[in-house]
């Protein structure tokens, strides 16, 4: 497979996953995923000690629709969004189909009233699926810096 | 701060005797914070502060804290269970800086004193001086200057500490109802499967009601109804000691007929939400007896969760007036198979900053602690049950926040 077009897919990927949350599209936020996915947001302190769970934790599809799902129709919360800002994407390894990837984030709070914060940064740790187009993501482990949720996480990171 | 401080230091007034009327001012006022922190905290009180499993060998540590006091836990070289003041004798520098570890001994960076690992002093540097010239007086004695050591206690896998001789000892300060409730889900050797910490925009204490609050959980989290998972009907109740410091609340549920409604549900077209994927509830009955949700606390600040087969302890850390941490420890057993932990993680959904039928808790205490500044005349009300604090056997009661003001009220001499 062309090395240059797969960076290139895998970079659109994951600017357009970003895009979708940020813009609050989170309809189609599952349809980044394929449908045996693994979503996983754990800790750095947790994911060095080799702790399995995860804040959140999806193994499917379907439990990543049943979020925005529970996001829209029965949690409450205070209304707010994010805008992530992902950097250097480095595609580690790329095997027949797959491709493993990492790239840093930090995602900033925008309260309803206008109040800014620094939410959350870390490393996104991807495998991706190269047979499908656009690719997807076969597992997405969202590696946070801190063990500290300031309030609660219910928009997807 | 010496007795004669904490006895000068005037808490908030209470509006009347009983325990159906909590003032405002108690989750507002500074001079109540600290109070809290030298009569409940260092109170005659058991604290959590680890898992026996986190200290399994010699030279293990964990560093904590009990209300804003630095704590360090360790296994000596015996065996022994230790827990001291994480603060240098000499001029009260922090002495454990990582969360966890195993040293052969503590020692302070700042002056180079060294502690063993129950907190006696071993070593001054330059004691003697420097060329015959400085040191230590004659007159000093190291065994005058060991750390300040706390009371330690075990039980069913769990480490709690005391700052005060007086404590009753823990089974005496837990009783029959509350230890049995902690055996009954601690019933075997427990593992970690991970940690997280929320962060609560409130007054430790608007935490410690919530979880004692039967009341709010059909209306403030809707997940479980929303996806018509409940059954109203569930049998449950509140269950507390004479004190009413510490509760548990529980409920039951039939498994196989939810298993067998829910599927028949999906059956439907007017079904309304449904989960795409039901994993996420299907659960075991572990223990045997039907409760799939029993939420219990020790006073001040530990609370064990079994929600199905998701299991926790939520340690609640003031960090200031109007700032918590609420620390989640998610754990299975050592004996869970592949599949057993696979469903703790995936029922791990329900709870913690992100769960499904806990985040609200993370937020409402914040709205509360915003409404109520300055509004030091008025108070909230928690009359739903009655006027005391005893066990029930129905939930829509406020009986066990009752409880905590109860011994609240005690200890603070309000």
């Amino acid at each position: 497979m062309d090395d240059v077009a797969v960076r290139l897919g895998v970079h659109e990927l994951i600017a357009a996953y970003v895009d979708c949350i940020d813009e609050d599209r989170l309809e189609d936020w599952p349809d980044f995923f394929v449908e045996q996915c693994r979503y996983v947001i754990t800790s750095r302190a947790s994911h060095e000690a080799g702790l399995q769970h995860g804040v959140v934790y999806a193994a499917s599809r379907g439990m990543l629709i049943d979020r925005v799902t529970a996001l829209r129709q029965a949690n409450i919360f205070e209304p707010h969004r994010y805008r992530h800002i992902v950097g250097p994407i480095r595609v580690e390894r790329i095997d027949t189909t797959v491709a493993r990837v990492h790239s840093n984030f930090i995602a900033v709070r925008i309260m309803h009233d206008g109040e800014m914060s620094l939410f959350a940064a870390g490393r996104y740790l991807d495998s991706i699926d190269l047979t499908s187009q656009p690719y997807r993501f076969i597992e997405r482990l969202v590696v946070l810096d801190s063990q500290k949720i300031d309030t609660l996480l219910v928009i997807p990171l | 701060m010496s007795e004669l401080g904490a006895h000068a230091m005037r808490g908030v007034p209470w509006p009347s005797n009983g325990l159906t009327q909590i003032p405002f001012r108690i989750y507002t006022d500074p001079d109540q914070y600290r109070l809290e922190q030298e009569r409940i905290f260092k109170g005659p009180t058991w604290s959590f502060l680890c898992l026996t499993s986190e200290i399994a060998n010699s030279g293990d540590y964990v560093a904590t804290t009990i209300g804003e006091t630095a704590v360090i836990v360790t296994r000596d070289a015996e065996g022994e269970i230790n827990a001291v003041v994480n603060r240098c004798a000499h001029r009260g520098n922090l002495l454990c800086l990582e969360r966890r570890g195993n040293v052969k001994e503590i020692s302070c960076i700042y002056h180079g004193w060294t502690y063993d690992l129950a907190g006696k002093l071993t070593g001054v540097a330059f004691e003697r001086g420097v060329k015959r010239q400085g040191g230590m007086p004659p007159e000093f004695r190291k065994d005058d200057h060991n750390l300040q050591r706390l009371r330690v206690a075990e039980f069913a896998g769990l480490v709690f500490g005391s700052f005060r001789d007086d404590t009753p000892d823990l089974e005496t300060y837990l009783g029959p109802k509350i230890s049995g409730g902690i055996r009954r889900v601690l019933n075997r050797p427990a593992r970690v499967l991970g940690r997280s910490t929320q962060v609560l925009p409130n007054n430790w204490k608007l935490y410690a009601e919530n979880v004692k609050d039967t009341y709010h959980a059909s209306i403030l989290h809707l997940f479980l109804t929303t996806f018509r998972i409940n059954r109203l009907s569930q049998e449950g109740g509140i269950v507390m000691d004479d004190s009413g410091a510490h509760h548990f609340s529980y409920s039951k549920l039939d498994y196989a007929q939810e298993d067998a409604d829910y599927k028949q549900a999906a059956l439907r077209s007017d079904s309304g939400f449904q989960l795409k994927d039901s994993s996420i509830i299907e659960s075991v009955d572990e223990y045997g007896d039907g409760i799939s949700v029993q939420i219990l606390t020790v006073f001040p600040s530990m609370v064990l969760q079994q929600i199905r087969n998701t299991l926790a302890v939520r340690v609640i850390r003031p960090r200031g007036l109007e700032k918590t941490e609420l620390e989640w420890i998610h754990i299975g057993f050592d004996d869970d198979d592949e599949a057993m932990t696979e469903r703790r993680l995936r029922q791990g959904n329900l709870v913690g900053a992100a769960g499904y039928i806990s985040m609200e808790d993370g937020c409402i205490g914040g709205l509360v602690q915003r409404a109520i500044r300055y509004n030091d005349e008025d108070s909230g009300v928690v009359m739903m049950g009655g006027y005391d604090a005893e066990p029930q056997p129905f939930r829509a009661s406020e009986a066990a926040i009752r409880g905590f003001w109860k011994e609240y009220r005690a200890l603070t001499g309000a």
